[in-house]
């Protein structure tokens, strides 16, 4: 490309300068860019944090035939700098399937993370993005549903007799397995 | 290995554009004067990488900037250094700025044909000086904002187009998220995209009329590569050096307080390279301001342009070169007097200090269980009784009052204590203090009130003063429980281990031998008035109800001194009431704790 300038008779000094501009130069640049990009992957040291059992409802709010009725999860909310108390941070349905006994599923669609419906005339639940339907315990219905596993089940405590409280999770969406998002 | 180079080369052209510049011609050879182009433009790039870097956590809103910028601080990876290293690459380019301006006056490289060249410098230097001044708000902190306030204030009294241009800046008439949301486009976009679009033309024009060499020329003519470009190198590393070192000494950039305007900040000014005009301003008598602040900046300004033209005249480019130092000095010795004075002057001293303890005493609360609320981190300050407790007791009760011998705040009112000094009130050491014959009637009790002469003072003095040894051990007791009482923090361990004594000493207190209840009343439905109830003596529902109303007949009635009803007379709010109890009492958030 270039032959070497007759200023510089010496090829030894000419490649250390050219090395070391090139060595310095990238140095200054490293600095800034590397500060920058710590900052931009400050998101992967955000671990899922599992919340306390949280009470959403009441077993009399609970129709006895067992159909599921939603509920909004309230919680703590942290959301960067802000932490917010006793906001919705989600919502489950809710349905009796015995004495004292009840299930609660996360409302988020396993598959693309969509709000699935249920649907009272024909006892399922339906997810409006990729009509994924979802028996009343959350199984997949249809085989060829592109949903890779059931509604995500939570785990649900009966206090006092009445007061249904509920750990909320939410799973990562996509996956067979249920990995906490 | 050349095939793809030379496929690229034959689509791009890049080879001839590398070419062109790295062999442009350096008359005279490489030399360390011409590297300040070089530095500016590497800060440029620095800054256009830490600041896309702070965009990813930054929010313009009067409830989010602080908060967002509060998180990238003392939450993000590496925060506190990004934003260091932002901060003083801007001053590093203020100063390189200035260097840079004055090797092109010196060297002569401002005349003809290099006079669009060096308006094109003069508008870049303007445009980092407005970065400089957009930046400052946007951290939303009392620094920022109080001196924003100022400079756009000055903004304003612009002849004719002043209010108007202010009022669009500010977006609106007063400060909040309009504010922010411009300054940040302003600062992040409009500004920066001016900027780059400029050093494309500066160094254009600078490639078109080459380098002006500064004669006699040592060497023969060398090429950019690699010799130039070294000593470039070397010097950006020099700057980034020197920026590192103070990201390091002041551990990044500093945070004040969350902006509040009801909050009065004399610790405010401008970035230090600001305070030549902030200082020249003073010299100018209500009226007149309008030519320090615009007209004299701009008569500068003025001349600054058309030093091309004054360099054509015989002695002309002495001229320029000594009106520039002129210039650098002036502002050096301005800039010197404002730093001198403000040192000097105690008042600014305790606010800078009072201003720090508000900026760490806010982060403590962020961290703490509670965390930021949606209103805003402002509000943790606001409800925060270590820290309004002082500025409510120096203003409301520190004329009577004393607090450690001052007025809470390190200042010392006007007249001597007419009232007690409430440091460590109602705990064993104050009523200790209180029940002495030789401190009773001293300014830290009574010795200022009209109670001096009181039946208080006179019980201790007489009847105290004769108590026999078994008596004092009695008192003791008596004091433990009636301190009990107030249910002091400080207190709780001690409180807890001598739950017998206190027990004792209840009776004691109710009992006739102390002779306390033949005034006071303890836990008791009591006739006896004209003097305190001990029943919850310091605790929260007694401070509230005491400075709410003393010369109610649960505590002075009709003896009431000179203090007035600070809540029955809505002279206090009832938040502030209870912030000044909470303060007494020790009650306040404690980092660690819940």
């Amino acid at each position: 490309m270039a032959t070497p300038h007759p200023s510089f008779p010496n090829p030894r000094r000419d490649f250390f300068a050219k090395a070391s501009a090139v060595i310095i130069g990238a140095v200054t640049l490293v600095v800034p860019a590397v500060s920058g990009l710590l900052l931009f992957l400050n998101p992967l040291r955000r671990r899922a944090q599992a919340g306390d059992a949280v009470r959403v409802a009441s077993l009399k709010m609970l129709p006895e035939n067992g159909e599921p009725r939603r509920f909004p999860v309230l919680a703590t909310r942290d959301d960067a700098w802000n932490r917010t108390p006793n906001v919705p941070v989600g919502a489950v349905y809710l349905q009796r399937i015995g004495a004292g006994e009840v299930r609660a599923l996360n409302v988020t669609c396993p598959h693309a993370g969509c709000f699935v419906d249920f649907r009272a005339d024909r006892k399922h639940f339906l997810c409006p993005c990729h009509n994924s339907t979802f028996a009343l315990d959350g199984k997949v219905l249809d085989p060829k549903s592109p949903s890779p596993r059931a509604l995500d089940e939570l785990t649900v405590e009966i206090r006092h007799g009445d007061e249904i409280w509920v750990e909320f999770r939410n799973f990562r969406p996509g996956v067979k397995e249920r990995i906490l998002a | 290995m050349k095939a793809p180079t030379n496929w690229l080369d034959h689509r791009t052209g890049y080879k001839k554009l590398l070419h062109e510049t790295l062999f442009e011609n350096v008359p005279g050879g490489a030399r360390w004067r011409y590297v300040w182009g070089s530095t500016l433009t590497f800060c440029f790039a620095v800054q256009v990488i830490t600041g896309l870097a702070l965009w990813l956590g930054y929010s313009p809103g009067a409830h989010t900037a602080w908060e967002s910028v509060y998180f990238i601080q003392h939450e993000m990876w590496g925060g506190w250094f990004l934003r260091g290293l932002h901060h003083f690459t801007a001053q590093a380019m203020t100063v390189l700025l200035v260097l840079h301006l004055m090797q092109v006056v010196i060297d002569g490289a401002y005349k003809a044909p290099r006079e669009v060249n060096f308006w094109f410098g003069l508008l870049l230097l303007l445009l980092v000086l407005a970065l400089s001044l957009t930046g400052y708000l946007l951290p939303w902190d009392q620094k920022g904002y109080w001196a924003t306030r100022v400079a756009t204030s000055i903004m304003a009294i612009t002849p004719v187009v002043g209010p108007g241009l202010q009022q669009v800046l500010v977006g609106g008439s007063d400060y909040g998220h309009q504010t922010l949301t411009r300054f940040f486009a302003l600062h992040a976009g409009v500004i920066p995209g001016a900027i780059a679009g400029l050093i494309v033309l500066h160094v254009y024009l600078f490639r078109r009329h080459g380098l002006t060499p500064k004669e006699p020329r040592r060497k023969p003519d060398a090429p950019f590569w690699p010799e130039q470009v070294l000593r470039d190198a070397v010097a950006c590393l020099a700057v980034l050096a020197v920026v590192l070192f103070l990201v390091v000494r002041y551990h990044g950039a500093e945070l004040d307080a969350p902006a509040d305007p009801s909050e009065p900040f004399s610790a405010a000014r401008p970035e230090w390279y600001f305070l030549f005009l902030f200082k020249l301003l003073k010299y100018f008598p209500g009226g007149t301001e309008v030519w320090g602040a615009i007209f004299l900046p701009g008569l500068l300004l003025l001349v600054l342009a058309v030093l091309p033209f004054l360099g054509k005249w015989k002695l002309g480019h002495r001229f320029n070169v000594g009106f520039l130092w002129a210039v650098l000095a002036g502002a050096t010795l301005l800039t010197w007097l404002s730093w001198k004075e403000d040192n000097g002057n105690p008042d600014y001293l305790s606010a800078v200090q009072a201003a720090r303890r508000d900026a760490e005493r806010v982060v403590v609360l962020a961290q703490s269980p509670t965390g930021i609320p949606e209103a805003g981190a402002v509000t943790l300050l606001r409800g925060d009784a270590l820290t309004q407790g002082p500025k409510l007791f120096a203003r409301n009760c520190a004329t009577c009052h004393r607090y450690g011998g001052d007025d809470s705040l390190g200042g010392q009112p006007k007249d001597p204590p007419s009232a007690s000094d409430l440091k460590g009130f109602a705990s064993r050491e104050w009523l200790a203090g209180l029940l002495d014959p030789a401190t009773v009637d001293s300014p830290r009790y009574f010795g200022g009130s009209k109670h001096k002469g009181g039946n208080m003072v006179k019980f201790v003095k007489e009847d105290v003063a004769g108590f026999s040894a078994a008596d004092q051990a009695q008192l003791k007791q008596a004091l433990a429980a009636l301190s009990a009482e107030a249910g002091l923090k400080a207190q709780s361990v001690a409180d807890t281990r001598d739950a017998a004594l206190i027990a004792e000493g209840r009776k004691q207190l109710a009992s006739d031998a102390m002779n306390c209840t033949s005034c006071h009343k303890f836990h008791e439905a009591d006739e006896n008035g004209g003097a305190p109830d001990l029943t919850g003596y310091g605790s929260r529902d007694w401070l509230v109800a005491f400075i709410s109303n003393s010369a109610h007949e649960r505590f002075y009635g009709t003896h009431n001194d000179r203090m007035p009803a600070f809540g029955a007379d809505q002279k206090l709010s009832e938040q502030e009431i209870g912030l000044i109890a909470d303060w007494l009492r020790g009650e306040w958030y404690v980092a660690g704790t819940r």
